[in-house]
């Protein structure tokens, strides 16, 4: 089961870094989202699966809480990310009128 | 008990104090705060002479960093407490005419503030024994001459000739702290006195003759000799006050004091007697030579200072000669040149210090400090010319002037060290003493163009921006005691000889002090006829005689045309630097992000990925796994194919809903992994994730079909699979090899610890619960910037700085 997870991790760590090398914007979010599943299913998966119960006291001997906490945090802080990412997309699209990265270079004697 | 050390930061706690005493005390000119502080200095220093001139030294430490030897030790000899007193006295004289010279609409408060800085500096590298320490005051009074030559920033002269200094001192002060760094590990320590000890133990070290190059590089360039001397005179751009204060008498001294505290140390070498020898009689030449054609008082003043510094410098050299014979009768008579260099470094302070003011006076009332348009303020002007003549003709080196004791004790040394059968100075030898004395007499031309051309002649009121005035007496005060000084040493030098400079001397050659070698010469006046008052004679006769025919000679600059100069050369190698590396960061800096995204995953693949194929560290060992059921493995499949199909995917929608299967996967996997919570938070999360792609896509354009072509598109497969591989292994490897014990199962006691039977929400409320708030922070900060950046437009860039 662990080996699946890394690999399957592994899979979309390769999608995500071929979306954010992209040009277009909207690609490179989906890639910075993708990327962090990835890293929830590693840390879950380095501390081995399925090892015991629910954390919860009480319940029989409880699997590893600590990457769970982790990942708790790290949920909502991606969360965070895409959302100002998105909105900042959305900005520069506004001002610019492309959401291309190879146009979005400024002026060249800035 | 370490009052000595205090001294050292006093300065720079006023230096703190200083901007609110002058936000909160408009009516006083801030400037009577800051003369407390080196009058201050002055009295305590000066009250320690009597215990230095009997040989006593001071140490005192303050540990910093003891267990890499690294203190705060003042130490304090004659040649520091000369120094010091220079640094403070001379500071003194100088924050008193600057609070004349600098009216309160200036911005004195950081005129103050930085002064201070350089005043503490200052006082730090001439009274650090450590010389890591040392180093770092000696940059300091690098940035604090920086800030005070573009204390007018406004002026785009005062910008780059602080640049200029800046680039040049700071650069010698990386090569000295190199060489210091050589000293520091052939003797392993960093204190110069222990250095000094134990001499003998590294003179054969293969890093000697470096080491002493390094340091030399650091002393040159800070004491502007040639060829770093080209900063010097565009820091005249400075206040006149500053000029005063670090370019002539104090911070160009920095590299003299350190030529005479490592004379023990490197002196008697071949190298270290002709390049400090060379270099000095040189510049003095060069300095001298250049002097003559300014018609700036200023920079006229800045090329005496060159040249007046190169003659000391040149001293030291000729010193240090005495230490290659050792201990001896004969050998005595060669440290009577750094006797001299000691004392002429006292009067330069005092005759350059009056002289610059004297400039300062004259720009001040008359607003111009041109030569070709001054003439004829001797009578308007009596005072000022009369510390004028003081300070030229002691500058010239005549009697009855300090200047003259020094300059004939400097004759005689340069004649000395012709008879010395050594160092190839029996065929060299006796190039020193001609280009000594032919710069001479080129240091008498051009102080009688500054007298002569400032004083006398016709007075061309219409060429002056005011009409000439003596100025408030307050400015007069310092120039008329540096003035009355020069007469003073003059006919009492063996005041400061015996009480200063002999005890400076034994510990330059401490050596011979253990001898009980009489280093202190008696200064007199009248040696008799000597050569050396032949060569004075001399001077004044040629000197004349080239003021006179000056027309009919000035042409010999023209050999010397503007595009040959080290100015042109330093000006085109700093725009050759500027030029080359921008073409180079322009290479790579493409403002693409995906080549960033290259170089950053380019480097993972080949550290990370080259680490464990070069020391082959890596092995994993499959950990036991947990059994697969037929469903789990369903749901991984689901979401490896929507992960890959994301890759083809033409338009948003497609993309965002294989988005949305992964993270529900995701949640699913959550379920499976006994971890509810996880799964509750990424479904919510996924939900309004999706949402808010979906509203974002509103105001998005559609995805193109990427138009990278087919090259690019294989690089950017080959650098995803590369990543996805090494992420992989480097996975499957850590999964195998735990070296440490989970700390997880003190989070099971969460009950009894935190009152709370879920284990992750005791972690995030209370163990962690700081990490929780920052947390939310970090939300409202995002919550914050997505705000803001929807609702504020950008207004336009306004007020850019002027640039003229």
């Amino acid at each position: 089961m662990e080996t699946l997870v890394t690999i399957l991790a592994g899979v979309l760590v390769t999608v995500a870094t071929y979306l954010l090398l992209s040009k277009s914007l909207i690609r490179v979010i989906i890639g910075t989202a993708i990327l962090t599943h990835a890293a929830h299913l590693v840390i879950m998966a380095v501390a081995g699966l399925k090892t015991g119960t629910v954390p919860i006291v009480g319940e029989g001997d409880p699997v590893d809480p600590l990457p769970q906490a982790l990942i708790l945090t790290s949920i909502v802080i991606g969360f965070a990310v895409t959302a100002i990412s998105l909105v900042l997309a959305y900005r520069t699209y506004q001002e610019l009128g492309t959401d291309k990265l190879d146009k979005l270079r400024g002026n060249p004697d800035e | 008990m370490s009052t000595l050390v205090l001294a050292i930061f006093i300065p720079f706690l006023a230096a703190a104090i200083i901007p609110f005493l002058y936000k909160y005390l408009k009516n006083i000119h801030v400037g009577w705060f800051a003369i407390l502080v080196p009058t201050g200095l002055f009295i305590y220093l000066a009250s320690l002479i009597p215990a230095i001139s009997n040989g006593e030294v001071i140490v005192q430490t303050i540990n910093w960093i003891p267990s890499y030897g690294i203190n705060i030790t003042a130490y304090l000899d004659g040649l520091s407490l000369t120094l010091a007193l220079l640094i403070s006295g001379v500071g003194a004289l100088v924050i008193l005419y600057s609070i004349y010279y600098l009216s309160s609409k200036e911005p004195i408060g950081t005129f103050y503030t930085y002064l201070m800085l350089f005043m503490g500096a200052m006082l730090g590298v001439v009274m650090s024994d450590n010389m890591l320490v040392l180093y770092v005051f000696w940059e300091l009074t690098s940035i604090s001459s920086f800030l005070l030559i573009a204390f007018w920033y406004q002026r785009k002269r005062s910008r780059e000739g602080a640049k200029k200094s800046l680039i040049i001192t700071v650069s010698g002060g990386i090569s000295m702290l190199v060489g210091f760094i050589m000293v520091g590990s052939m003797s392993s320590t960093w204190s110069i006195r222990e250095v000094i000890a134990n001499v003998g133990s590294i003179s054969d070290h293969s890093l000697f003759i470096p080491a002493m190059l390094l340091v030399l590089l650091g002393a040159f360039t800070k004491s502007a000799q040639f060829p770093f001397h080209i900063w010097l005179p565009d820091a005249m751009e400075a206040p006149t006050p500053v000029s005063a204060y670090l370019h002539s008498a104090t911070m160009v001294k920095a590299g003299i004091y350190l030529v005479a505290r490592f004379t023990p140390v490197f002196g008697g070498e071949a190298v270290w007697f002709w390049a400090v020898t060379g270099v000095g009689i040189f510049t003095l030449f060069w300095g001298s030579f250049n002097a003559v054609r300014q018609t700036d008082l200023k920079a006229l003043l800045a090329y005496s200072t060159i040249s007046q510094l190169g003659m000391i410098m040149s001293m030291f050299g000729m010193g240090s000669a005495a230490l290659y014979l050792g201990y001896s009768t004969e050998s005595v008579v060669y440290t009577g040149a750094t006797f001299a260099a000691l004392f002429h470094l006292v009067n330069h302070s005092t005759f350059k210090g009056a002289l610059f003011m004297v400039v300062g006076v004259v720009d001040h009332s008359v607003g111009t400090r041109d030569i070709r348009r001054l003439g004829g303020l001797i009578t308007l002007m009596p005072v000022t010319f009369t510390i004028a003549t003081v300070g030229s003709m002691s500058m010239a080196g005549l009697p009855p002037f300090n200047g003259f004791l020094s300059k004939e004790m400097f004759f005689v040394s340069t004649l000395e060290i012709t008879e010395a059968g050594f160092f190839g100075l029996g065929t060299w030898g006796i190039a020193i003493p001609i280009i000594a004395w032919v710069a001479s007499i080129f240091t008498f031309v051009y102080s009688t163009v500054f007298v002569v051309k400032t004083f006398l002649g016709p007075y061309k009121e219409e060429k002056l921006e005011h009409p000439a005035h003596e100025p408030n007496p307050g400015m007069l005060i310092s120039p008329i005691i540096l003035g009355m000084l020069v007469i003073t040493f003059f006919f009492m030098p063996n005041v400061v000889g015996e009480n200063l400079i002999a005890p400076a001397m034994n510990g330059i050659f401490p050596t011979f002090a253990s001898e009980g070698a009489e280093l202190g010469t008696h200064i007199h006046a009248w040696h008799g006829f000597k050569p050396e008052l032949f060569m004075t004679i001399g001077v004044i006769l040629f000197g004349v005689f080239l003021y006179l025919t000056r027309k009919y000679w000035s042409g010999i600059y023209n050999l010397f045309p503007e595009k040959w100069s080290i100015n042109t050369f330093y000006g085109f190698v700093l725009d050759q630097i500027e030029d080359k590396s921008t073409v180079i960061t322009n290479k790579y800096m493409t403002r693409y992000l995906r080549d960033y995204m290259v170089y950053i995953f380019a480097f993972f693949i080949l550290a990370i990925g080259g680490i464990f194929i070069f020391t082959e560290a890596y092995y994993f060992t499959l950990p036991e796994n947990a059994p697969i059921s037929n469903f789990e493995g369903l749901v991984i499949l689901a979401m490896m194919v929507a992960g890959i199909t994301i890759l083809f995917a033409k338009s948003r929608l497609t993309a965002i809903v294989l988005n949305s299967i992964l993270g529900f996967g995701i949640s699913i996997l959550f379920v499976l992994f006994r971890a509810p919570d996880l799964a509750l938070t990424q479904t919510i999360i996924e939900a309004v994730t999706t949402v808010l792609f979906l509203v974002a896509y509103y105001f998005l354009p559609e995805l193109d079909r990427e138009d990278t072509t087919k090259k690019t598109k294989s690089v950017n497969l080959f650098i995803s699979i590369g990543v996805g591989v090494v992420f992989t292994t480097v996975a499957l490897g850590v999964q195998g090899n735990k070296a440490f014990d989970t700390i997880s199962t003190f989070f099971e006691n969460s009950y009894e610890l935190a009152g709370g039977k879920n284990m992750v929400n005791a972690i995030l409320g209370d163990f962690r619960a700081f990490d929780t708030m920052l947390e939310v922070v970090v939300l409202l900060i995002a919550g914050i910037g997505v705000y803001t950046i929807i609702r504020v437009r950008a207004k336009k860039e306004s007020d850019q700085i002027e640039d003229k």
